[in-house]
């Protein structure tokens, strides 16, 4: 049992676990003190100084986030002495901030502009000197804007602490430093996975997704083009948030409508396209351990990771499954077995994807993965920024009326919709790996070790009489962590998978800013984000890929059979090693 | 282009091997950028990959330290370095006139180096010539008692010197 110890808050006596910071405590006794550069998932930086409070016998203001408590300590969180330094202090940031507020991004979901009105700002005092630096787009996903940056340096942590790429840094120093990539080189060329979490954990605008909605916008009102959507799993699970509602409501009913609404001429489903991937992949695994393949096989339908693994990890290259992403997968299917359905040119279908995910924006770049000739998937959209354009086009998301998705690409399983959370790709593989192998259906179909948060998962099932271990890891830093096992011990685990966010895609770097009241990437949110979609996979009545009758379909009537000819040249892809190669480096160890 | 194969990287691969065994070996990576800047004469971007290699530290991290610390060049420095006093004695008599004689005549900012690369220029405190104020040092040379006409014949006649 913790150790309980007395402290005293604004007058008031309080029992509070020994070995808390101040703010930790503060926080259990109804106490918010100010941050900023505080995140509770990573180490303390102490940069920002907004937390500071009052304790009485020291001559200095305490920085709260850094600061343990003692016995009997006096604290005082909120005098007119504290409330005017901290007022002071995001004054400063303030100072230093473009006075852009209204034209701004993050308007109205901003953690600065929040504190600047909690301080009770309510005019500027100084006009002093402002930096001006370029803004920097190369890549297809993440945009930088260091003029909007006030070093907290919470990116650089996100990127080093959860993720172990490394991207960023703080360079040169005082006045001048800025967040950038190594040698100031251009995002697009610098080792940036593009999974976004730097736009997840950023309080301004200086990380944002790069954006491409005119663009869609023009397409959407272009008669002469056939404009599809497809939404991701992870999507459903949390756009209500951007509307105001609590994290884990289902909206998959309003999604449609909304978007058939904005314009787009079919709204299909990229969890159909998810359960073709389980097809493939599952296929694939067989094969692989039937004939002597490379083993562990490695999934690939996480950007992020495709990009981290061409980095970091060349040497797995063999290792990672070849099938496409359901949205690379789902994207082909409409531009080549669609297109004819509909007896359509290909070349005049714009094809939309709308994802949880920023990197999708960089996969979508891909050159191996265009279909004749062009794009296969043209756009993609976060759900951020779905939610901005729905809300552009005074659509009352709220109250639309529920629609289904279009068909054929449209219908799902239940193991589709969990593809979305960590461990649901493999959930979905096993279930229909076993059915492929043993011809016996899995009942026991919810597989529990592999559920859950922890940051590395092992699971094992025996599939014809053979023991399979399968492992998974969600956000790059854990990923790190498992594919380090596998390096050392190659027969460890038979099949792995990787996501490149926290939470898996629930977690991704697209998803909607945290609310006022939270803080990014909380893990109660990707709690019920993840219990969102798993509700959805009970209450569906096909929970087996392969039991998805329009896959059947389409195998039926286009694609013949999981790992055909003609599946192969749609749905796989293939990988090499890329510059700038990185390395692995464990910031945490000591 | 940085030739990788070079005595010099042979060098500097040896003294990162011999701090590879220490404690922390990370915490040698400043000792190891003085290195490279040392045979190099600033930190080229290929060695700072090199480096990053080697010790198994991100190339943002290494550009994090390169760039926080004034001591380290991040260009190729000139065939001159031009260093200009801006301690008090010589800033009380015109140090700072001097120096912007240079900047207008060199065309660069402190820190920076002529398009030719014949020079750079570089602030420094007290040379310990205070008498002579305001003094600029080249090469290890020191000249004192400067206007802002004179230093730029000293510049001219280094310039000359050169063709």
């Amino acid at each position: 049992m913790t150790e309980e110890i007395n402290i005293i808050i604004n007058d008031k006596p309080y029992k509070v676990d020994a070995g808390l910071t101040i703010m930790q405590a503060a926080d259990q006794c109804g106490y918010h003190i100010p941050r900023l550069c505080y995140h509770p998932d990573l180490s303390i930086e102490g940069a920002c100084r907004v937390c500071i409070v009052q304790v009485e016998g020291m001559q200095n203001y305490v920085a709260s986030c850094a600061y343990p408590i003692a016995e009997g300590m006096k604290i005082y969180t909120n005098t007119a002495e504290i409330r005017r330094a901290r007022r002071d202090i995001v004054e400063l940031l303030l100072d230093n901030h473009p006075q852009d507020c209204h034209t701004c991004d993050r308007d109205g979901n901003c953690e600065l502009q929040r504190l600047a009105y909690a301080m009770g700002i309510r005019k500027r005092h100084f006009e002093g000197e402002r930096k001006h630096y370029e803004l920097d787009i190369s890549s297809p996903s993440v945009v930088r804007n260091p003029d909007k940056c006030i070093l907290c340096g919470r990116c650089v942590r996100m990127c080093s602490e959860r993720q172990g790429i490394n991207a960023l840094t703080q360079a040169f120093r005082g006045f001048e430093t800025v967040v950038m990539p190594a040698y100031d080189m251009p995002f697009a060329e610098s080792v940036c996975t593009t999974c976004g979490q730097c736009i997840n954990v950023c309080p301004t605008a200086a990380f944002l997704e790069h954006n491409y909605t005119d663009e869609l916008f023009e397409k959407l009102n272009d008669p002469d083009v056939i404009t599809i959507a497809q939404v991701a799993p992870s999507v459903r699970a949390a756009i209500g948030e951007a509307f105001g509602l609590p994290a884990g409501q289902n909206m998959e009913s309003q999604i449609p409508g909304a978007l058939r609404k904005l314009g787009f001429d079919y709204v299909f489903d990229t969890q159909f396209a998810a359960d073709l991937t389980i097809m493939e992949e599952a296929s694939e695994f067989l094969e692989r351990v039937q004939n002597g393949g490379k083993l562990p096989m490695i999934t690939s339908c996480s950007s992020a990771w495709m990009k981290c693994m061409e980095q970091f990890y060349p040497d797995l290259i063999e290792n990672v499954s070849t099938c496409k992403s359901p949205m690379s997968m789902g994207s082909a299917m409409v531009k080549s077995y669609f297109a004819e359905k509909i007896d359509v040119d290909h070349k005049n279908i714009f094809s939309v994807a709308v994802m949880c995910c920023t990197a999708k924006k960089y996969e979508a770049a891909r050159p191996e993965l265009q279909i004749n000739g062009g794009p296969a998937t043209d756009i993609v959209v976060t759900t951020r920024e779905a939610a901005w354009m729905i809300k552009s086009a005074g659509l009352d998301f709220l109250n639309m009326p529920a629609e289904e998705f279009d068909a054929p690409l449209g219908l799902s399983s239940g193991a589709g919709t969990i593809f979305g959370v960590t461990g649901g790709v493999m959930e979905a593989a096993i279930r229909t790996a076993y059915e492929l192998c043993t011809g016996e259906t899995l009942i026991d179909i919810e597989v529990s070790a592999i559920r859950g948060f922890d940051g590395v998962k092992e699971g094992k099932l025996e599939l014809d009489g053979n023991e399979i271990r399968v492992a998974v890891a969600h956000g790059l830093g854990n990923a790190h962590k498992l594919l380090d096992i596998v390096r050392k011990e190659p027969g460890k685990y038979h099949f792995v998978e990787i996501m490149g966010c926290p939470g898996g895609c629930i977690g991704g770097g697209g998803q909607p800013y945290a609310a006022a009241n939270s803080i990014p990437l909380d893990e109660e949110c990707l709690k019920a984000r993840a219990e969102a979609l798993y509700n959805n996979d009970r209450k569906n009545t096909i929970r087996r890929s392969h039991e998805n009758p329009e896959v059947q379909r389409l195998y039926r009537e286009y694609l013949q059979r999981p790992l055909s000819e003609k599946a192969h040249e749609l749905l796989h892809t293939h990988y090499k090693p890329v510059e700038p190669k990185g390395v692995i480096y464990d910031t945490l160890k000591t | 282009m940085i030739g990788t194969e070079d005595k010099k990287i042979e060098q500097l691969t040896s003294f990162i091997k011999s701090v590879a065994d220490k404690p922390h070996p990370d915490s040698y990576l400043i000792a190891v950028l003085h290195k490279a800047q040392e045979l190099y004469g600033y930190l080229p971007r290929e060695i700072m990959d090199v480096i990053s290699e080697q010790m198994n530290i991100p190339t943002a991290n290494i550009w994090g330290a390169a760039t926080f610390y004034h001591y380290f060049n991040l260009n190729p420095p000139g065939r001159y370095t031009i260093s200009i006093c801006l301690g008090t004695a010589c800033y009380v008599k015109g140090a700072n006139d001097v120096l912007n004689a240079i900047k207008n005549h060199l065309e660069i900012d402190l820190g920076q180096t002529t398009e030719d690369g014949l020079f750079s220029l570089q602030p420094a405190r007290c040379l310990g010539a205070c008498g002579l104020a305001p003094v600029i040092m080249i090469e290890d040379k020191i000249h004192g008692d400067l206007t802002p006409k004179s230093v730029v014949e000293l510049l001219e006649q280094y310039r000359k010197r050169e063709k």
